[in-house]
């Protein structure tokens, strides 16, 4: 509860510092929207319309209202609530960044664990090396690479978007994958997971080498640990220890470190929705950079920063889960 | 391990439990489209699309890609030639102007019905054009009723001064099924032109009323868009409206009904990709039909793998504009050995698609204005010399605005172009000060909002075909961007505009690109191919300089 209300002036802070950075970026939105027909009047028009000449105090103070009635504004570009635009694409996010986390987890946290087991054999350097790429290569060239081979050259992937277009497909929840299964079309349902896989891998890449980098290190620490010893003196069997002692004890920095990922994954999400033209929260706050679009900008960095938040104050939680001691009173 | 098992369990008895309320749509989509669900088949045409639509009701919207839409469901009493931007017979089989140019009668094509059954007649015609005069409160923003109003001038009535009541548009009567006829309040010359724009497309007057197309809510800043405008458009178009995901997909079904050739394309889908690399690859990799403003760079590319690039005829200017606010350009004579200086042929030919026009007008040569007799400046580089000489320029230098990390259908890259330019400038003894800037906002803002500028490159892609939609928009009033005031200018553009017979009217506009050229306020560079790409399979895509592309006449092979 406590940490609940930490979040408050958090977000507050928050809310001032985006705002004034929007707002310092250079032009307007006006221009932006207008091109070749602009002219000082339009633009002028424009401004008036949404209030950006007004003083940028009473701008932050009517949008802070705003928001506090749940009217995170409109966009300039589409003309739509800003929240509407969100809900419409955020499954898609949440399709695409789940799917990441799960492939850099479910294979971070074995591989990281393997390597540890066999350290200084060739599983090992391999995987330290592998894990060394993964963090340098960038998201984007990644996901453009895979998408040039799996999708354009091979055709084993589809290219872009979230379905086959040419699909008839039924979206009671806009969360594809499950749509498929819950209206039992069970061919959507395996096509949208075809068009997760490509953006996934990519997007992916480095929170999977990060994870596999600190897992491997956290369990070759454990693994030495007096405990350890001790446990395994006393007689505990090694199936029994590596499960309930040395794994359970190297989590606690792995969860740490996946909490820190789902900002990295939001942020990746931004490029590689943009590659696969899937259509989520991230290919559009791109657009919304590009146009100026500063009540998108606004909301949708601020909705990323509260689901950052919440995923963290989960994080913290679960160290209870893991170890006991970690418990807040 | 016992945890996760039950809490497993417990997850896939909710989600059957879900399921049985998320029933599949599917039979009843089947049912209609009489399709298969899955596979493409080779009646469903896949159009990548840039963006979403802004408006399903065409009457809201001024975008391309609403347009693209809106082209395939609706039909306006005028459309055009096909391949060219001339005006010809759609909804309305014939017209006769009065004397006067204040009444319009058109003769109707008879047994056309809506996508809702009901008839297409004199009455619909004119229940539209009272529609979209009577506009009030938040449907008169110019961000819904861009087009109406700029043709139109005004509303009936309207708290705008400057809209209330000042349109030309006066009455529309219907003495019979077959005929419509319009009255004007004043001579609007281009108005059989504009009415080929799909924002005055024919709409079906009962589904406007019962989906309450004029119920737009929320303010002007945040136009809230009525059921009709995003989930019923009903015209009298080959296509009819299936579904629209934001995000996603407009999907178009074949009208069986349709009066005219029906054609062998009985599904289109537009599927939205925003990033032009990733529409190359969609169709690279088979996920698409084709797709629309393919860059210069991938068209030989896409050739050499087999594609297909159709161009469209340019409806379009790119030009090299002269500040008059820089002192150093005032002089007509330094402007002219600059414009002698421009090796345009050459610029072309390096920097343009292939199929581009070099142009000599501020109008490409398929608008109604466009004159022979201009003066050409041709390539001359000695004579430019020669003319900075006699002005006493001869160590002259220049300011040159060009934008960066910009495309535009006219200007693919600006920055090859200033390449060009300056170093045909440096070669008569010009020093060129390069100031590059990002288009929007730096570049647009500079060039409209300040004079602070030179020489510059910008263009413009224009609507349909009239010659005040080209050198109105850039020379009929003073601006920053030209930084000249010539009232005499002014007038005769003005002028030409107001020409009651389209003779006359031709001949005006004919002098006044004439005019302008002698000014030379700056130099028409070229008038640039625009490109689509298809898959081989597609044959027969209808390319208009205007986009009025319906997509009945394609057909696709197997």
């Amino acid at each position: 509860m406590q940490r609940l209300a930490l979040l408050v002036p958090t977000l507050l802070g928050l809310s001032v510092l985006l705002f004034l950075w929007v707002r310092a970026l250079p032009g307007g939105p006006a221009t932006a929207l207008l091109g070749e027909r602009a002219t000082p009047d339009a633009v002028e028009r424009i401004n008036a319309l949404y209030g950006f000449d007004r003083p940028l105090v009473e701008q932050y103070l009517t949008w802070l209202g705003q928001l506090l009635q749940g009217n995170f504004g409109t966009s300039t570009r589409t003309g739509r609530p800003v929240l509407d635009e969100f809900l419409v694409r955020f499954p898609a996010t949440i399709e695409l960044t789940l799917l990441a986390l799960v492939i850099a987890v479910g294979v971070g946290i074995p591989l990281g664990y393997l390597a540890a087991r066999h350290q200084g054999r060739a599983l090992d350097h391999t995987t330290v090396g592998a894990s060394l790429l993964g963090v340098t290569i960038p998201v984007f060239f990644l996901a453009f690479l895979l998408k040039y081979l799996f999708a354009v050259q091979l055709g084993w992937f589809p290219s872009a978007g979230r379905q086959d277009p040419a699909m008839i497909a039924t979206h009671p929840t806009g969360f594809y994958v499950v749509d498929g299964l819950l209206t039992r079309e069970w061919d959507a349902a395996w096509d949208a997971v075809a068009h997760l896989i490509l953006p996934a891998v990519a997007l992916g890449s480095i929170p999977l080498a990060i994870i596999t980098r600190i897992t491997r290190a956290s369990v070759i620490e454990v693994q030495n640990a007096d405990y350890v010893r001790t446990a395994r003196a006393k007689g505990l069997r090694p199936p029994r220890l590596r499960r309930r002692v040395v794994l359970r004890n190297a989590m606690l920095p792995v969860s740490t470190t996946i909490g820190l990922q789902v900002g990295l994954l939001l942020s990746g999400a931004v490029l590689t929705e943009t590659v696969f033209a899937f259509n989520g929260i991230g290919s559009f706050l791109a657009n919304a950079v590009f146009n100026l679009d500063y009540a998108v900008l606004q909301g949708f960095i601020l909705f990323i920063a509260v689901v950052y938040a919440v995923v963290n104050l989960a994080v913290d939680v679960s160290y209870g889960l893991i170890d006991p001691r970690m418990r807040v009173r | 391990m016992r945890t996760i098992l039950k809490a497993t369990a417990v997850t896939v008895a909710a989600a059957m439990a879900l399921s049985a309320c998320a029933a599949s749509e599917r039979d009843e989509n089947e049912g209609e489209d009489g399709g298969d669900s899955t596979s493409s088949g080779r009646d469903t045409f896949i159009f990548a699309a840039s963006a979403d639509p802004a408006s399903l009701d065409p009457a809201f919207a001024n975008d391309g890609e609403s347009f693209r839409v809106a082209r395939q469901i609706f039909e306006g009493l005028v459309g055009t030639e096909p391949g060219t931007a001339d005006p010809a017979p759609l909804l309305a089989e014939s017209w006769e102007v009065s004397e006067d140019g204040l009444e319009y009668a058109f003769d109707l094509k008879q047994d056309v019905t809506f996508h809702d059954g009901t008839p297409f007649d004199g009455e619909a015609v004119c229940a539209n054009f009272e529609r979209w005069n009577n506009f009030t409160g938040v449907l008169q923003s110019e961000s819904l009723s861009y087009y109406w109003q700029k043709v139109n001038g005004g509303f009936a009535s309207s708290d705008v001064e400057s809209l209330d009541g000042t349109g030309k548009y006066e009455s529309c009567t219907a003495p019979d099924e077959h005929t419509a006829v319009i009255t004007l309040a004043s001579p609007l010359p281009e108005f059989i032109s504009a009415l080929s724009l799909p924002s005055f497309s024919m709409q079906s007057p009962a589904a406007l009323e019962e989906y309450g197309a004029d119920d737009v809510g929320g303010d002007s800043a945040a136009p809230v868009l009525p059921e009709y405008a995003t989930e019923h458009p009903t015209g009298t178009g080959p296509f009819v409206f299936d579904s629209w995901t934001r995000g996603q997909e407009v999907v178009l079904a074949g009208n069986p009904d349709y009066w005219g050739e029906q054609g062998q394309v009985q599904r289109i889908i537009f599927t939205v990709i925003d990033d032009p690399t990733a529409r190359r690859q969609a169709l690279q990799a088979g996920d698409i039909d084709g797709y629309d403003l393919v860059g210069p760079a991938d068209v030989v590319a896409l050739e050499e793998e087999g594609f297909q690039i159709v161009d469209r005829e340019p409806f379009n200017i790119l030009y090299l504009g002269m500040n008059q606010a820089d002192p150093e350009l005032e002089d007509l004579t330094v402007r002219q050995a600059i414009a002698h200086a421009v090796n345009k042929e050459a610029l072309v030919a390096q920097t343009l698609p292939e199929g581009t026009e070099v142009a000599t007008n501020f109008v490409p040569p398929s608008v109604a204005g466009w004159s022979g007799d201009v003066e050409t400046y041709e390539y001359d580089p000695e004579r430019a010399r020669e003319l900075l000489a006699e002005a006493g320029k001869s160590d002259l230098t220049i300011d040159f605005n060009y934008p960066t990390n910009v495309s535009r259908p006219y200007m693919p890259t600006p920055e090859q172009v200033f390449q060009s330019i300056s170093a045909d400038l440096e070669e008569v003894g010009i020093t060129v000060n390069a100031v590059p800037e990002p288009w929007a906002p730096d570049y647009l803002d500079r060039m409209q909002g300040t004079p602070d500028h030179g020489l510059h490159l910008l263009g413009w892609t224009g609507d349909y075909n009239d010659t005040y939609n080209f050198i109105g928009v850039f020379f009929g009033a003073e601006s920053n961007e030209w930084g000249f005031d010539d009232p005499e200018l002014f007038q005769m553009i003005g002028d030409a505009r107001y020409q009651t017979s389209v003779d006359d009217q031709t001949a005006a506009y004919e002098a006044a690109n004439e005019a302008i050229l002698e000014r030379l306020p700056g130099v028409p560079l070229a008038h640039p191919v625009p490109s689509l790409a298809f898959s081989p399979s597609v044959q027969g895509y209808p390319a208009s300089p205007v986009q009025d592309e319906v997509y009945n006449v394609i057909t696709l092979d197997d």
